[in-house]
C-alpha cells in the first residue's frame, strides 16, 4: 500500500481537488459567516449540512450497532468479519456528522453547552447526549482493532470483560438517536408536507436506518473486496440484504397503512413535483430493491445485491433529504438549494471519510477476524489476515 | 400572583401609521431597514412589521406563545418562557442549531446570517419595560388603540366582548387563544387570518406535546431494550455453547471445558 501512496490515480487526482476545494470553503465559512457562504434563511434554517451531513451520515452508519446486536448479542458468530468493517464505517460516519455540525452550527466554539446546560425536553437535547455517547462507544468498540495493531495485551484484555455491557449500551443509545433524528420533525406538523409528516417519522428514522446500514455493509464489503482484492463472503452479504428487505418491506407497509389510516391517500394523486418525489423515493428505496432481494438467485449474486445495495442507499438518501428540505419547500413560499459551499464542504466530508476508511483498513486489523478462539464453532468461515493483502 | 400580559392587535382599529414599528426601532436601539416600512420584513434588524393587505394592515411580530416551540425544542434552555409572559432568549447559551427557527409555528424568530458570532433576534415583548410595569414601546405609541396591552385575562375578555358586540364586524375567532395551545398576543380581524399572511393550519394543541408523546417513550425503550438485549445475550451464548457441547459428544473428541 505505501508503496502506491504516490502513485497518481484519476481517483486521487479528484480527491485532492475536492478536499482543497472543501478547504478553500472552510475557510470562507469561517471568516464570512454563514450569510455569505450558505443559501439558508430565516425561512429555511436547515441545509444539506443537517439534511444530508448529518441525517445521511448518522443514518448510513447503523451498520455499526446493527451488526454488534448480531453477532455479539444473538451471537451469530459467522457474521463476525462484517462486524469490524461495520463498526469503522459507523465510526467515521459519526465523527464526519460531527464536524459537518461544526459547519452549520453558528457559534460551534459553544458547543460544549449541552454538557452543562441541559433542556430535557428538546430532542435536540437528546440527539446531542446519544451521539456524543455513542461515538464514544463506538472508539472504544474499535479501540481493540488498533490495540491489536500495536499488541497491547493487557488494554485488549480489559477491552474485552466490558465489550458486551458497551456494546448493549450502543445498540440502546443508536435505537434512542436513530429514531429522534425523525423525532426531531414531530413539532412542525404544519410546516412538513402531509406525505411525509407522521407520528411515526422516529419509526420510520429507525426502520429505514437499519435497512439502510445493512446495505452499507454490502456496498463497502462489495468495495473492499474489490480494492483490497480479497474474497466476498457472498452468503453472509445475502443474508445482510434479506435483513435490509425486511426491514424496507415493514417499514414500507407502515408508511402505506398510516397513509391510509390518517386519510391522507389522496395526496398521492396530486400530480405536482412533490408528489413525484415521493413516488421516486418509494420506486429507488423500495421497490427496486424488493424485487431483487425478494428472489435469493438475485440475492446471492454479488453484482445484483451491490445493486441492491445502491439503490437502498439512494432511496434513504432521497428520503432524508425529501424530509428535511423538499417536504418543508413545499409548503412554504421560501426555497433552498445548497451553495457551491455547501456542496464543497459536504463532498469534502464524504472523501475524508472514504480515504480514513481506506487508510484504516489497510493498515489495522478491520478485515480481520477477531481473535480465531472465539470462532471455534464456525470452522468454515475462514478468517481474512492482513497478510494476504501486502 | 404575577399576572401575565400580554397585547391585543385589532385590525379593524390598525391605520398603517408605522408608530409601532418605529418605536420598537427605537426602543431596540434597531438600524433603519427601509425606507418604506410598509415594504419591510422580519429580520434580525427588525422584531416587527406593519403589513399591507388590501383595505387592511396586519402586525406581525412574536406571539410568545403559552406553551411555546422554540422553549420546548432549544437543546441548551437559552429560550425561556417568563412568569410574566415575554418569550426571551439567551444569548450566552445559544450554540447556534437554529432549531428554534425550524419548530417556531410563526416563522419569527430571524438570525444574524451574517455575524460571526449569530445571535437569534426577535420581539421579547419589551421584557425589561414590563418589568417596571410599562406597557410595550410599540402598544404605547399606537395612536388608535390597535395594539393595547394589559393582563392576558382581560385581553381576552375585551377581544371576546369586541366579537360578541359587533359581530358583523369581526371575523368571528380570536388568533392566538388557541392556536398552537394559545398565545399571549391575540390578533381579532374582519377578514379570515389568512389573508392578513398568518398561518392558519395550526394544530389547537400545544406544539411541544407532539415531542413529549416520543419522547415520554424513552425509558420504556430503554428499559424493554435493555432486557431484551440481556436475554438475547443469555439465551443465545447458551445455545451455542449447547451446540458447542453436542458437536463435541458427537465427535467423541471429549474435550475438557476451560
Amino acid at each position: 500500500m505505501r508503496n502506491n501512496f504516490l502513485k497518481f490515480t484519476f481517483w486521487k487526482v479528484v480527491g485532492v481537488i475536492i478536499i482543497v476545494a472543501g478547504l478553500v470553503s472552510t475557510y470562507i465559512r469561517f471568516t464570512k459567516g454563514l450569510g455569505a457562504t450558505t443559501n439558508l434563511s430565516d425561512a429555511f434554517p436547515w441545509g444539506i449540512w443537517i439534511g444530508f451531513d448529518m441525517l445521511c451520515g448518522v443514518g448510513l452508519a447503523a451498520g455499526g450497532f446493527t451488526l454488534c446486536a448480531v453477532t455479539h448479542i444473538f451471537n451469530i458468530e459467522k457474521f463476525k468479519p462484517l462486524t469490524r468493517p461495520a463498526i469503522l464505517t459507523a465510526f467515521l460516519g459519526y465523527v464526519l456528522a460531527i464536524c459537518g455540525l461544526m459547519f452549520d452550527l453558528g457559534r460551534p466554539w459553544d458547543i460544549w453547552h449541552a454538557i452543562i446546560m441541559w433542556n430535557p425536553h428538546s430532542v435536540m437535547f437528546e440527539v446531542a447526549w446519544c451521539v456524543m455517547l455513542y461515538t464514544t462507544v463506538l472508539f472504544l468498540e474499535f479501540s481493540p482493532i488498533i490495540l491489536e495493531r500495536f499488541k497491547l495485551a493487557k488494554l485488549l484484555k480489559i477491552m474485552k470483560l466490558v465489550a458486551i455491557p458497551i456494546m448493549m449500551l450502543g445498540i440502546l443509545l443508536s435505537t434512542l438517536h436513530q429514531s429522534s433524528l425523525g423525532s426531531l420533525y414531530l413539532i412542525i406538523p404544519e410546516k412538513m408536507h402531509p406525505l411525509w409528516y407522521s407520528p411515526l417519522l422516529p419509526v420510520y428514522f429507525y426502520l429505514s436506518a437499519i435497512s439502510a446500514g445493512f446495505a452499507m455493509v454490502i456496498f463497502e464489503s462489495y468495495l473492499s473486496a474489490r480494492a483490497f482484492n480479497h474474497g466476498l463472503k457472498i452468503n453472509l452479504l445475502s443474508t445482510c440484504g434479506l435483513i435490509s428487505f425486511i426491514f424496507i418491506l415493514v417499514n414500507f407497509v407502515l408508511k402505506i397503512v398510516y397513509l391510509i389510516v390518517s386519510g391522507k391517500l389522496q395526496y398521492l394523486m396530486v400530480p405536482s413535483s412533490t408528489t413525484y418525489l415521493f413516488y421516486l423515493e418509494i420506486l429507488l428505496g423500495t421497490i427496486v430493491p424488493s424485487f431483487f432481494l425478494s428472489s435469493k438467485k438475485f440475492r446471492e449474486n454479488k453484482k445484483y445485491l451491490y445493486f441492491s445495495s445502491l439503490f437502498i442507499i439512494a432511496g434513504f438518501l432521497l428520503n432524508r433529504m425529501n424530509v428535511s428540505v423538499t417536504a418543508l419547500a413545499a409548503m412554504t413560499t421560501a426555497t433552498y438549494f445548497p451553495s457551491v459551499y455547501e456542496i464543497s464542504v459536504t463532498l469534502m466530508l464524504c472523501t475524508a471519510g472514504m480515504w480514513a476508511f481506506k487508510f484504516l483498513s489497510a493498515n489495522f486489523p478491520v478485515f480481520e477476524e477477531e481473535e480465531k478462539s472465539d470462532l471455534v464453532i464456525v470452522p468454515n468461515s475462514k478468517p481474512l489476515t492482513l497478510s494476504e493483502l501486502k | 400572583m404575577i399576572k401575565q400580559k400580554g397585547m391585543l392587535y385589532d385590525v379593524t382599529l390598525c391605520i398603517g401609521c408605522g408608530s409601532c414599528y418605529n418605536a420598537c426601532k427605537e426602543q431596540n436601539k434597531l438600524p433603519e431597514t427601509n425606507k418604506d416600512f410598509l415594504k419591510d420584513h422580519l429580520s434580525d434588524k427588525t422584531y416587527t412589521v406593519v403589513e399591507q393587505y388590501g383595505d387592511h394592515y396586519s402586525r406581525k411580530n412574536c406571539m410568545h406563545c403559552q406553551e411555546p416551540a422554540c422553549v420546548s425544542v432549544c437543546p441548551v434552555g437559552a429560550f425561556t418562557k417568563t412568569s410574566l409572559g415575554p418569550v426571551l432568549y439567551d444569548a450566552n447559551k445559544c450554540i447556534g442549531c437554529r432549531y428554534c427557527m425550524q419548530a417556531c409555528p410563526h416563522k419569527v424568530p430571524r438570525y444574524e446570517w451574517s455575524n460571526l458570532n449569530p445571535r437569534v433576534r426577535k420581539c421579547i415583548l419589551c421584557y425589561d419595560r414590563l418589568k417596571k410595569g410599562l406597557p410595550t414601546a410599540c402598544s404605547e405609541a399606537c395612536p388608535t388603540g390597535a395594539t393595547m396591552f394589559g393582563d392576558l385575562d382581560d385581553l381576552r375578555i375585551e377581544a371576546k366582548k369586541r366579537l360578541k358586540e359587533n359581530p358583523n364586524t369581526y371575523y368571528q375567532r380570536i388568533y392566538g387563544l388557541e392556536e398552537a395551545g394559545g398565545s399571549n398576543v391575540l390578533v381579532i380581524s374582519p377578514v379570515p387570518f389568512e389573508q392578513l399572511g398568518f398561518v392558519s393550519n395550526l394544530p389547537k394543541q400545544a406544539l411541544p406535546k407532539l415531542t413529549a408523546q416520543a419522547m415520554e417513550k424513552i425509558p420504556g425503550v430503554v428499559g424493554v431494550g435493555a432486557a431484551f438485549l440481556t436475554g438475547m445475550y443469555w439465551l443465545t451464548k447458551r445455545k451455542n455453547e449447547v451446540a458447542k457441547e453436542e458437536k463435541h459428544n458427537k465427535t467423541g473428541s471429549v474435550n475438557n471445558e476451560k
